[in-house]
């Protein structure tokens, strides 16, 4: 057997998962958000995300994901380098802080929010019992974030964590040596070099935010409808697949755009990989 | 006539599990064959279907769905062949006109006889000749509120526009049933197919948006029972056990009238144990299993031999299981309205939910 063959026998069962499971679906949704419900083309069901509610669903999505990407970077980044810095190995402090929460179930957690957030929920028990002004965030934008933030964190913290332990401590030697304060090392070496992992981070917490449809109805109430609302409606309420297929496809598009734009300033090609 | 979200997985891998084991069921069960059923989530005691599996030797696959929108495309593609579903009226309506519904043979459900003949009579407005559906429960929508929240008497939906009320207010995230609250205020009939009418209604709910609290279907149960809010729609059934929960809470169809609704067993075309389905169905209709699924559920019961069986008098003469027919007078039940209308009724939903 050639080289070659056997590197593409290795590869099968992937292949024909790829092809099953990837392409195969991509296709269908291709399909149908260019065909209408008798099976002709149409650009229609494409240009349903002109409608004034669409959009309005689409750049909210945008901005509350771009928020909560935002104050992900922000949070994650000092934590991972203070867990970079602790004396002992922290990978078994991050399993036990971040990924073993990860094992329950993604929609308990996020239902466990509501019970906290509510009127009536814990967290506003704790605060009037401490003559504490009440927190009415349930249900508003601000919930919806900080069910973002908290789902998504671990996302960013990881890569980032994982890029900076990589990092040569004699790299940061020898600049602070050749006379770099800390700001300059950091600025000039550490974040440089780190910059894969922050991609990385910032793509896994972006594309799930803008794609949700689980937070934004459990926190938001099912007041605020954001662009992944929206395809669920069409798929499950409106029963219209055509529709629901064609606004996917939108919201691929600014997928890709935006990693298109992480993939500029990801000069080494290593983001995206975890 | 819809419960727990999450209620939905937890239904899928019970029904998975038992898939799993018909293989490696009981000679007898083997011979009996299985029948597969579909229903609203939690609306049925899961203690009658080890009971219908034990004397009938059938075995059941249990599935669970939220809403009629939901469950339909499932059936119209056929994806499963479902024995046993039970959507509600108009839904049935919709899958008669489609042609997706078998008839059933009634000389297999003679417990027919124990379902009240107003019933079969309502049913007779979405199933004309009473030929493919056996109601199962019905209920009213109306206002549950909480008496120590809510200093006036609440008589209308007006209430529910009420600046006072101001997030305390939860409505039905279902397109018919929020509509239809909305019409129903304005005067309109709850099936009408006229767009202006559609519009208007959608405006006042655009103007009631920054009251409300939240848009649920399921959840208004507990939220209601956790005081969190002061009013929610929510269906008959559900009233009975919130107040054996929460003690202040009351029911009420508001006096410009509502929406009354029948869910029923149906059979559709595609089934592979119709006769086990209608063993099914005939069990179901049994006085004493008719009990127990409305003691587990509280949804009120079509089922008059098992009223007669309820052993507390307050209960089986409440006038929220058990309206008087004055009060249902000034209900409507939802007919299908045809794909067209639907998707008026559909994107002027999307636009209040938008808004």
């Amino acid at each position: 057997m050639t080289k070659g063959k056997s590197k593409w026998l290795l590869s099968g069962p992937f292949l024909v998962w790829t092809a099953a499971f990837i392409i195969i679906p991509l296709a269908i949704i291709v399909y149908y958000g260019l065909t209408t419900a008798e099976g002709s083309f149409t650009l229609a069901n494409i240009a349903e995300i002109g409608r004034p509610e669409n959009i309005k669903a689409l750049l909210l999505a945008l901005l509350l994901s771009l928020v909560s990407t935002v104050i992900c970077l922000l949070m994650a980044y000092p934590l991972a380098m203070t867990l970079c810095s602790l004396k002992f190995n922290a990978n078994g402090l991050i399993v036990m802080i971040f990924i073993v929460p990860m094992w329950m179930n993604f929609l308990l957690r996020t239902l466990a929010w509501q019970t906290l957030l509510e009127k009536t929920g814990v967290i506003n028990m704790i605060l009037e019992a401490l003559h504490l002004p009440t927190l009415n965030i349930i249900n508003t934008p601000y919930a919806i974030v900080l069910g973002m933030v908290y789902n998504f964190l671990p996302f960013m913290l990881l890569p980032i964590y994982n890029s900076l332990i990589k990092i040569d401590k004699n790299v940061v030697n020898a600049a602070r040596d050749l006379g770099a304060n800390s700001f300059q090392t950091f600025w000039h070496i550490t974040f440089p070099l780190s910059l894969p992992g922050v991609i990385s981070g910032i793509t896994m917490v972006f594309v799930p935010s803008l794609t949700t449809f689980v937070i934004s109805d459990l926190l938001g109430g099912a007041k605020i409808l954001l662009i992944g609302n929206v395809i669920e409606q069409k798929f499950k309420q409106g029963n219209n697949w055509n529709v629901g297929s064609g606004l996917s496809l939108v919201l691929m598009v600014f997928i890709l755009i935006s990693m298109a734009i992480m993939h500029k300033y990801d000069k080494d090609g290593e983001g995206v990989t975890l | 006539m819809k419960k727990r979200n999450l209620l939905i997985l937890a239904g899928v891998i019970p029904a998975m599990l038992l898939t799993g084991c018909g293989g490696g069921g009981s000679e007898k069960t083997a011979d009996a064959g299985q029948v597969i059923v579909y229903n609203w989530g939690e609306y049925l005691d899961p203690e009658t279907l080890d009971m219908f599996t034990e004397e009938t030797g059938i075995e059941v696959v249990y599935e669970e769905f939220e809403t009629n929108e939901i469950m339909y495309p499932k059936i119209e593609t056929g994806a499963v062949a479902y024995d046993v579903v039970c959507p509600s009226d108009y839904m049935i309506q919709k899958m008669i006109q489609n042609d997706l519904l078998a008839e059933i043979n009634f000389d297999n459900v003679p417990n027919i006889k124990n379902i009240g003949e107003e019933y079969m009579k309502s049913s007779r407005e979405f199933d004309p000749e009473n030929k493919y559906s056996v109601p199962y429960c019905w209920g009213t929508v109306g206002i549950l509120y909480n008496k120590t929240m809510v200093d006036e008497p609440v008589t209308s939906w007006d209430i529910l526009w009420d600046e006072k009320y101001k997030d305390n207010i939860l409505m039905q995230d279902s397109v018919r049933d929020a509509l239809g609250i909305a019409l129903k205020r304005l005067g309109y009939s709850l099936n009408t197919t006229s767009e202006d009418e559609i519009a208007e209604a959608a405006d006042t709910l655009i103007e009631q948006k920054p009251l409300v609290q939240a848009y649920v279907i399921d959840q208004v149960r507990d939220k209601m029972i956790g005081d969190e809010a002061a009013l929610g729609v929510i269906y008959s059934g559900e009233a009975i056990y919130t107040q054996r929960e929460n003690e202040n809470l009351e029911y009420v169809i508001p006096e410009e009238g509502s929406n009354i609704w029948i869910d029923s067993w149906v059979i559709p075309k595609n089934a592979k144990n119709k006769e086990n389905a209608e063993a099914f169905i005939n069990f179901m209709c049994e006085p004493e299993i008719a009990l127990m699924n409305f003691d587990y559920i509280t949804y009120s019961t079509p089922n008059t031999a098992a009223r007669e069986l309820i052993e507390d008098e307050d209960i089986r003469n409440s006038t929220i299981a058990f309206p008087p027919a004055s009060e249902l007078e000034r209900c409507e039940t939802f007919q299908y309205l045809g794909d067209e209308v639907d998707n008026i009724y559909n994107e002027y939903w999307n636009k209040v939910k938008s808004s």
